[in-house]
């Protein structure tokens, strides 16, 4: 397995091309996963020809779910409600990683307008777990994460609404980063949830994940939510953190496996010895993390989604008048887990329950924030398991919308409260591979990179497929 | 048995002048072809996000300001929820609980309306209905408007144009808005209830549809009319909206208000709360004038008559020369008097205060007659030269030399022995014409005055 400056020296030395690279990636695309919507194979390719841009990421083949535009290549959100879609211009994430030179495989798969926890709510079918086909990827960027996890892509870019980039990467063994609300440029990113949506980041290890950060992150002028604050070094992360504390959060391992219990206890263990001062620590309000984000996220869902009604683009079905047309449009365009949350959203936004859902789950909202605040008066950092389980079968929670939000309690908080948490892989359990998460200050990216780059110094993970490990 | 009384409140939408829509870059134009002037963020695209234009914050504060509101340091945008094929995003995002400006009042015709709220929002698209098919011209989405709201303090369709037309001139004068009715930046929606009892507000329905202030006078006379009739005949008053006809002159309940949306506001994730610094209000505060109003009073005050007064308060241009000029000579009815004759006649334009001071005073101070003085005035307009030039060049000085005057008053009196005999008998009225032909023969530079008198001393002598 090489990283983002590795495959760069080896440009310089010539012992492969960039092209060659991207070649390798594109061979490595195994479509029984199904992680792409779309391969832009050819279209990098060009751009290769075309460009020789120096950069950050030049030469390095990225994945991008399907939710972020990039100029010219359809946006679907694994949604029959975009059919034909194909955006006018590009995010600013995709404008900053082509000024750095980096190229892209394709568009990859997801839940449907990033709603799920499995990616087998597609339009365009389930993606399926690499390390075991039978089980889900995560989601919902599962298609982002299977791209990097078998080799196709060295990089990648999911969205994090409630846990979708760090929960597929815990179950893909890999890093995943939500960056502090703000810290990236929604631009282009279609949007769930406003208020909680953040651009991540799925890579192989700390460092590209926080050179990717390095070229991505930013004021942007085009999104009012993003940050005039400086980008920092985020890949030089070998400065080994001294004098920090970092909290156990009981409430985060209670129900969960054991096995994912011993796991991240073990990574305590070992960066333990690094000298690293641990304190248990306690956030009541974790039980409330889940219904306050489902009234939130649905609620902005929305409305959010209210624009896809067959008028200006996308799929069209003909009605008796207007309305009708919006109705039948849409009704065909969206699968039902998306219609059950645009149905309870709208119904918590009404004016008979906006008192008792909406408002109530804003305040819940406040209230874990400051919960986080105060611990962070404490310790430096949480560590929290990523996921309550490994990956679970497909199939097994598509009719159970309550269970398949149950991983959201590790991750959702963290978007509730608007901070950064990068999830790292902490071992396996079978052949499945599972993560613990670190959660910090409001733009510590670089300081819970650092704590991965301990981790991976002192607990090298050891689970990276076949694929990426020649590659 | 008391009569019923109207109580009227005002919604009006007013496009604000920016160069720009109020959440993109594109242009804001009129009579533009449909769908020119769009981008994918007024278009609504997936993944666009709004970027807030400082120029229509701007313009909204000065409203505020101007309407006597108290500015919100933080305001809040919400999204309003509804479908409909010109609305691009499946909401419309506007302000809804914490407005830009609050509590403010405007006086209108010496009474006191007061003003609810000011808040921002954007415009939609527009429709346009043909035989088999509708087709939507998407120039408009986007386009700043703020919603100016009454309380419901007006009594009479008449005040409820009074208001709208004092509320047009103060966005005009202020530069805040173009105002153009026939251009829709400037719509109102009236409010209107009946009731017999004071302090008693009967149910109220909205009158929507409204493009002149003729067509707001005639539908709320209408309106008041079908309200009371419902009443007297026992029936009741369905809270709905109104549609107004101005071919049938009119109104016609469109829906009830029990079948409308449901909004369901909530703040706008995408936009922070919109905060804004006392410095920046304080800024905006100093550039906004007088209301028209006020003005109009305080020149009363100075003595100039009320229809004078009026004239020059409602042209923000001619109403700052008066105070300019006021700052250099200190007669305002004079001033005033000048600005109504002559100024305003030659279709007010750019002239100095200074020499348009000037001017006046030498006409005061009998250096120059007054018909000189219009002729210098005209001359500063066209050539942009001082009043002391133009005297000079023009040879206008007044003669106000006795000797000077007697000598062509007597050449004038033996150019015409029958005028001076009939003088000498005592027809007062050949003072005039006497003091004509001296003005005459000095092409006007005599002082009328001066020989008036020596006119009047030689009569006497006789």
């Amino acid at each position: 397995m090489k990283t983002i400056l590795e495959y760069q020296e080896q440009f310089k030395k010539k012992e492969i091309t960039p092209l060659g690279l991207l070649e390798n990636c594109l061979e490595n695309i195994n479509p029984s996963l199904n992680a792409y919507i779309t391969v832009t194979g050819e279209f990098a390719k060009r751009e290769l020809k075309k460009n020789n841009k120096e950069g950050k990421l030049k030469g390095i083949p990225i994945a991008i779910k399907d939710n972020i535009n990039i100029k010219g290549i359809p946006t679907t959100c694994a949604s029959n409600v975009l059919k034909g879609f194909v955006p006018p211009f590009s995010a600013t994430v995709i404008e900053r990683i082509e000024k750095n030179g980096g190229i892209f495989t394709g568009k990859t798969n997801l839940d449907e307008f990033g709603m799920g926890s499995s990616t087998e709510r597609s339009f365009y079918g389930p993606t399926k777990n690499p390390f075991d086909p039978t089980k889900v990827p995560g989601g919902s960027s599962g298609g982002s994460a299977v791209a990097v996890a078998s080799g196709s892509a060295v990089i990648s870019l999911g969205s994090d609404t409630g846990g979708s980039v760090r929960q597929p990467a815990s179950y893909c063994g890999l890093v995943g980063l939500k960056p502090t609300y703000g810290r990236v440029s929604r631009y282009g990113l279609v949007a769930f949830a406003s208020s909680l949506d953040q651009i991540g980041i799925i890579g192989r290890n700390a460092e590209d994940v926080g050179i990717m950060l390095e070229v991505i992150a930013g004021y942007d002028p085009k999104d009012s939510t993003s940050y005039e604050k400086e980008v920092e070094d985020y890949s030089n992360l070998n400065e080994i953190p001294k004098d920090i504390k970092i909290g156990i959060p009981e409430e985060y391992f209670k129900q969960i496996d054991p096995e994912v219990h011993s796991s991240v206890m073990e990574i305590k263990s070992k960066i333990e010895k690094e000298g690293i001062y641990f304190k248990s620590v306690s956030l009541p309000t974790t039980g409330y993390i889940i219904p306050t984000y489902q009234v939130i996220s649905y609620a902005e869902a929305s409305s959010n989604l209210a624009r896809y009604d067959g008028v200006r683009y996308g799929l069209r079905k003909e009605g008796e008048d207007f309305h009708d047309t919006i109705r039948k449009s849409r009704d065909k365009g969206f699968l039902p887990e998306v219609k059950r949350r645009i149905l309870v959203g709208t119904f918590v936004l009404s004016s008979e329950a906006i008192a008792e859902y909406y408002e109530r789950a804003d305040l819940i909202r406040r209230l874990i924030t400051q919960e986080f605040n105060e611990v962070f008066k404490e310790v430096d950092y949480l560590l929290t398991p990523a996921t309550p389980t490994p990956a679970f079968p497909i199939g097994e929670r598509t009719d159970d919308p309550i269970r398949m939000h149950v991983p959201d309690r590790m991750t959702a908080g963290v978007n509730l409260a608007g901070l950064p948490a990068v999830v790292a892989p902490a071992g396996m359990v079978g052949k499945l591979p599972i993560g613990y998460q670190i959660i910090g200050k409001p733009f510590d990216e670089k300081g819970i990179l650092s704590v991965v780059r301990l981790v991976e110094k002192v607990a090298p993970f050891k689970g990276f497929l076949k694929e990426i490990q020649d590659g | 048995m008391a009569e019923y009384k109207p109580t009227i409140g005002i919604e009006v939408h007013a496009q604000l002048k920016t160069a720009s829509k109020l959440f993109c870059g594109c242009p804001v134009g009129f009579g533009d072809q449909a769908n020119s002037n769009v981008c994918s963020v007024c278009l609504g695209l997936p993944g666009v996000l709004p970027s807030l234009n400082k120029k229509a914050v701007k313009l909204a504060v000065k409203a505020g300001l101007a309407l006597g509101c108290k500015i919100h340091t933080k305001s809040i945008f919400a999204r309003k929820n509804y479908f409909y094929p010109d609305l691009p995003k499946g909401y419309q995002i506007t302000q809804y609980r914490f407005p830009i400006a609050t509590d403010g009042k405007i006086l209108v015709e010496g009474k006191e309306i007061r003003i609810k709220r000011v808040h921002l929002e954007e415009e939609s698209a527009k429709s346009i209905h043909e035989q088999d098919k509708s087709l939507i011209d998407y120039n408009r989405s986007g386009i700043p408007l703020i919603e100016i709201v009454t309380e419901p303090d007006i009594d009479s369709p008449d005040i409820a144009v009074a208001y709208l037309k004092t509320l047009r001139k103060i966005l005009q004068l202020e530069n805040i808005s173009g105002a153009v009715m026939a251009r829709a930046e400037f719509r109102c929606e009236p409010n209107i209830s009946v009731s017999k009892e004071e302090g008693v507000l009967g149910t109220r329905t909205e009158v929507k549809n409204l493009n002149s202030f003729k067509a707001v006078k005639k539908s709320l006379i209408y309106e008041v009319k079908r309200q009371i009739g419902i009443l007297r005949a026992g029936g009741e008053i369905a809270q709905a909206t109104i549609h107004y006809s101005e071919e049938t002159g009119k109104t016609w309940e469109a829906r009830t208000k029990e079948e409308s949306s449901d909004y369901r506001y909530f703040p706008e994730p995408d936009l922070p709360p919109l905060v804004i610094n006392e410095e920046w209000i304080d800024e905006i505060k100093s550039t906004v004038g007088e209301l028209p109003e006020k003005k109009k009073e305080r020149y009363m005050e100075l003595g100039i008559g009320q229809v004078d007064a009026k004239i020059i308060s409602n042209s923000a241009k001619v109403a700052s020369l008066l105070e300019e000029t006021l700052k250099i000579i200190n007669e305002p009815i004079e001033i005033s008097k000048w600005i109504l004759r002559d100024y305003m006649s030659l279709g007010e334009p750019e002239v100095p205060a200074e020499n348009f001071a000037n001017m006046i005073k030498m006409v005061i101070d009998g250096k120059i007659s007054r018909n000189a003085g219009a002729e210098v005035l005209k001359e500063m307009a066209e050539t942009k030269k001082t009043p002391e030039q133009i005297v000079k060049e023009k040879n206008l000085i007044q003669i106000s030399d006795r000797g000077a005057l007697e000598k062509v008053l007597l050449e004038v009196f033996d150019e015409n022995p029958d005028e001076l005999t009939r003088l000498k008998e005592g027809e007062k009225k050949l003072i005039g014409f006497f003091v004509g032909q001296v003005m005459k023969k000095t092409k006007g530079k005599a002082d009328p005055k001066e020989v008036s008198r020596l006119i009047s001393e030689y009569e006497e002598k006789y």
